[in-house]
């Protein structure tokens, strides 16, 4: 006898049910509800419709005609209601009544809105259905769309209106795009990718309330106070199944709707498929697990065995363009390793993550014609022991090449600049090479590049190297370290010319072969970011070692030592009084006077850190940096105040030089002296910068050290002025910063370059040495403040304590 | 095993450490990049550097008093140099971390 048989939705899982049920021909009479007024269509094409590259007609999976042809009673546009499962009766809000045999559940799930304030805004959607499509479709061009959410769905949504000429912001909570599905440096792609496309990308923001002007959306702010005015915004935060009907007439709810694994609710007589059920506490949100439990729950109501089993998935994102794969767990977890390639050139990055030589995650970015390949192996369990050195270059390569050491230079185009000295492009010295030009020599003399500072050296041999092949033999420079082929020279020279702005963005663009570095390459990376992009770049405290990271010198048993900073070594009776006080507070075993002109407090412990700072703040005082790569001491003699022999006002050009200095990185330390006259009891010239003033005004010398080496400085130039002999140490100071190597002191840097070259730059060209004090003024309008300030308040100070501390229970 | 709650994830800085005291001396905390956690010795069998103020790499450590690099998985001292750090069970769960102490107490014991 033909049984009755009612679905609740037609969505994407229970459309599929229904067609395995009519393929078998299964003898069942069928009604079906769908609150949307329309059958079934393939939703997860509304993305190449919002874009415009399909049709609505194009995805319409179900047309009148078959539901004609199978015999489907269908009530689109109408909602159930209200299940009396006693009565096995179904009631819509059209006032049907329909009895069943079989009752089918495929209510999908909700879009979640985050009930923050405005939200009920008119002009606030979500992204799940024709309507919400048409709605961002109807957007005008140059209108201004919000969408709150960087996963799968608000990408397409944002992509989708973008391709129409609208503007669109991204708003993501996390710290970089679909991070479910990506790792940090796939995200760093995928974000590149989306703002060539003209739509900008907010990560790390927190949506704080919708403002709205006469009913509707107006702007979204964040919490940061930043406003971004729109006119319509999509929420696209996460879905939550739709099981309100269901527990409403009492099955069994929890996240979804429990089935079982033939697909059957608690109700024998109920089933259930798709985004709304939950099988052994997984719910679901990608079409492939449904239409395997399509395929159970045709099965099961047709009376055949059949169980669902769960599979890993994979993902890709459909915006053209942007050709992302990414599947099983690339997080979380203990003995992993990676295997991560980069291709700088054609923007691409695979990671596989390994687990006893199984694959147990692949991430990749830009070239995703092997992801299936992977994939095959990440769910056979395949052992990848004997194809390891080159499994990461996908089936094709098996047994084949390595990577290759200059695939970065290589991939520069050639508008980009190599020698910015000469301001001399990769396309000048490639016509230059094609010319004739076959040796360093001979492009110096036809280009100029390399000939001025030479740090451009190694890049120019990479663009002969790359250019003549075999032809041309490299002469080895140590790489900066096992991450990168590399000197620091090049990657200095390549984060200006390549705009380089973050870490991801090194990495990628340079083809780092670690996912994210070693404890060599990270603080030199870190330190290269923050000098070139003070504004743009955040510094990151865990890419420093951890004297500049906790702000104070690291002892050997584990203690810190504690210097605050005596302008020009100049202190009052209030702070010694103050560091007198903490001393003895929190017992500080040693108190020395330093050979920089100030006291040093030995042997604080870690937590006591921030309450030490605090009450040096309170007595005006701030760190004096003794434990970074920046500005330490400016070393004074008492001058003509005092001086009987004193020319100029040495104490009071000291401190001024240290108020202006203070609280910027370096390469390597920075330490100054100002002599008052040539006895020069400062000690000026064995700095890196010293200052000895004469009759006639300011000797300004550079270069000296007085430590392993011991090196006299040598004479920068002669001024007049007071401000002339701070504009040139602060020029020569913000030269060495945007050149030097990491770690290098600045005698050895201008050993490398040459003192010549160094005057050209900040004595002759005045122009020059403006810009360069005004480079610095920018980075100082950031770095010129207190870090201890800032690590004192409570939220910060936490972090000095322990977690946790166990030794306080009684032992048992 | 006995679990117990250590702290938040959140409390752990990424890419760093935290300290937990117990009666056998301090145990870091790391989170990778990854979001990965584990703990082990905070002290670095070298010279007693205190590992938790370490820069964090892939899933390893460098101690910053002599550059020792230490798997945080195995505790095995990396490339020339030879050291092994205890390592101790931690687990995520719901955002917060939990640490199985019934290994330390033995330790202690
Ligand atoms: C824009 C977009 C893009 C996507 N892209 C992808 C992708 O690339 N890959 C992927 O795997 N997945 C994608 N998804 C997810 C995928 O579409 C869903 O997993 C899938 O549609 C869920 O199918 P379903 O049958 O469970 O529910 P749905 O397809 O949502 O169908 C449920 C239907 O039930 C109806 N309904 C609910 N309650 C009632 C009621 N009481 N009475 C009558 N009818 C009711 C609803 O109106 C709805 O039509 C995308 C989703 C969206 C929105
Ligand atoms: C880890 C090793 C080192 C530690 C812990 C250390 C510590 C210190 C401290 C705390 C001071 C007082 C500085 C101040 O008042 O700010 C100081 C001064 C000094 N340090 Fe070091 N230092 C170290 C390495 C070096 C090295 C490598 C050199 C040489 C290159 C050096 C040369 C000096 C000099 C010359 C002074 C005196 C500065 C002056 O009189 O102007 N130190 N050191
Ligand atoms: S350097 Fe000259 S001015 Fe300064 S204290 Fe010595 S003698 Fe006096
Ligand atoms: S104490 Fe750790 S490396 Fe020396």
């Amino acid at each position: 006898m033909t049984q009755k048989l009612v679905v609740i939705g037609a969505g994407m899982a229970s459309g599929r049910a229904l067609e395995h049920l009519f393929e078998a021909n299964a003898d069942w009479d069928v009604t079906l509800f769908n609150a949307e007024p329309r059958g079934n269509y393939n939703r997860i094409m509304l993305s190449p419709v919002l874009s415009g590259e399909k049709t609505y007609q194009d995805i319409v999976t179900h047309d009148e005609a078959w539901y004609e042809a199978n015999g489907v009673d269908c009530h689109f546009g109408t909602r159930v209601t209200e299940i009396d499962r006693a009565a096995k009766i179904v009631r819509a809000d059209d006032g049907s009544e329909v009895t069943y045999d079989k009752l089918l559940f495929g209510t999908g799930s909700n879009p979640f809105i985050i009930p923050m304030p405005g939200h009920d805004l008119e002009g606030v959607i979500a992204y799940r259905d024709l309507e919400d499509t048409e709605r961002m479709m109807n957007m005008p061009a140059g209108s201004k769309v919000v969408v709150i959410g960087g996963g799968l769905l608000g990408l397409e949504a944002a992509a989708g209106m973008a391709a129409r000429g609208v503007e669109v912001t991204v708003v993501h909570i996390m710290g970089h795009l679909m991070e479910r599905q990506l790792d940090e440096p796939a995200g760093y792609l995928l974000r590149k990718a989306l703002m060539d496309k003209g739509i900008t990308v907010k990560c790390k923001a927190n949506s704080k309330e919708i403002l709205g002007e006469d009913g509707k959306v107006r702007a979204l702010l964040l919490d940061d106070g930043t406003e971004l005015p729109c006119d319509l915004l999509v929420m696209a935060v996460g879905i939550r199944p739709n099981t309100k009907l269901a527990a409403d007439c009492g099955l069994a709810v929890g996240r979804g709707i429990h089935v079982d694994d033939q697909m059957v609710t608690s109700d024998p007589d109920v089933l259930a498929v798709g985004e709304c059920v939950e099988h052994n506490g997984a719910i679901f949100g990608l079409v492939a697990p449904l239409y395997d439990q399509a395929k159970v729950v045709a099965k099961t109501l047709m009376g055949e065995e059949a169980a669902f089993q769960p599979r890993e998935i994979s993902t890709k994102l459909k915006v053209t363009g942007c050709d992302l794969f990414s599947a099983g767990d690339f997080a979380d977890g203990a003995d992993r390793e990676d295997i991560v390639f980069r291709d700088p050139a054609r923007g691409v990055y695979k990671r596989l993550v390994i687990q006893d030589n199984k694959i147990i995650g692949a991430v990749m970015y830009g070239d995703t014609a092997d992801g299936n390949w992977f994939y095959g192996m990440l769910k056979d369990g395949t052992d990848i022991a004997e194809m390891r050195e080159t499994l990461i270059f996908g089936p094709a390569y098996q047994g084949g090449a390595a990577s290759d050491p200059m695939a970065a230079v290589a991939a520069l185009p050639a508008d980009a600049e190599i020698c910015g000295c000469n301001g001399v492009c990769k396309g000048q010295i490639v016509d230059a090479i094609n010319a004739g030009a076959h040796d360093l020599g001979a492009i110096r003399a036809t280009t100029k590049a390399s000939a001025s500072c030479g740090t451009c050296t190694g890049l120019v041999e990479q663009v002969l190297a790359v250019t003549l092949g075999d032809d041309f033999v490299m002469p080895s420079v140590p790489s900066v370290c096992g991450c990168t082929d590399l000197s620091h020279e090049d990657v200095r020279r390549l984060i200006k010319s390549q705009e380089l702005k973050s870490q991801q963005a090194v990495w990628q663009e340079l083809g780092w072969k670690t996912v994210n570095g070693c404890h060599v390459c990270r603080p030199a990376i870190n330190y290269y970011l923050l000098a070139d992009w003070p504004i743009e770049y955040q510094d990151d405290p865990q890419s420093r070692f951890v004297n500049e990271r906790n702000h104070a010198n690291i002892q050997k048993d584990g203690t810190y030592s504690v210097v605050p900073r005596m302008w020009g070594g100049i202190t009052t009776p209030n702070e010694l009084r103050a560091i007198a006080d903490v001393a003895d507070k929190y017992k500080v075993p040693t108190v020395k006077v330093t050979g920089g002109q100030r006291i040093d407090l030995l042997g604080v412990k870690k937590e006591d850190l921030p309450a030490v700072w605090y009450d040096l703040n309170q007595a005006g005082m701030v760190s004096g940096h003794a434990y970074s790569k920046g500005l330490r001491t400016v070393k004074t003699c008492v001058g003509k105040d005092h001086c009987r022999f004193g020319t100029q006002d040495s104490t009071g050009l000291g401190i001024k030089l240290e108020k202006l200095l203070w609280g910027s990185w370096t390469p390597h330390k920075v330490k100054l002296g100002i002599s008052g006259c040539p006895r020069n009891c400062a000690e000026a010239t064995c700095k890196d910068v010293g200052i000895v003033c004469v009759d006639s005004g300011y000797e300004v010398s550079v270069a000296g050290a007085a430590g392993m080496d011991v090196r006299e400085t040598e004479l920068l130039a002669k001024v007049a002025t007071e401000e002339e002999a701070i504009a040139v140490t602060t020029a020569f100071i913000q030269i060495y910063r945007e050149n030097a190597k990491y770690l290098d002191r600045g005698y050895k840097w201008v050993a490398k370059v040459g003192l010549d070259w160094v005057k050209e730059q900040v004595v002759d060209d005045l122009a020059n040495r403006q810009a360069l004090v005004d480079r610095f003024e920018l980075s100082q309008t950031i770095y010129r403040k207190d870090p201890w300030a800032d690590l004192a308040q409570p939220q910060k100070a936490e972090r000095f304590a322990p977690v946790a501390d166990f030794t306080m229970e009684a032992a048992e | 095993m006995s679990w117990t709650d250590i702290a938040a994830l959140d409390d752990i800085p990424l890419r760093g450490a935290r300290i937990v005291k117990t009666h056998a001396g301090c145990v870091a905390v790391f989170r990778t990049d990854e979001n990965e956690v584990y703990a082990v010795s905070d002290t670095c069998p070298h010279k007693g550097g205190p590992l938790s103020e370490g820069i964090v790499h892939g899933k390893k450590v460098t101690c910053p008093l002599h550059n020792w690099v230490f798997s945080l998985e195995t505790g095995e001292a990396q490339g020339a140099d030879e050291g092994q750090i205890a390592t101790y069970s931690v687990r995520v769960e719901n955002g917060r971390v939990l640490m199985d102490l019934s290994q330390i107490s033995k330790v202690a014991a």
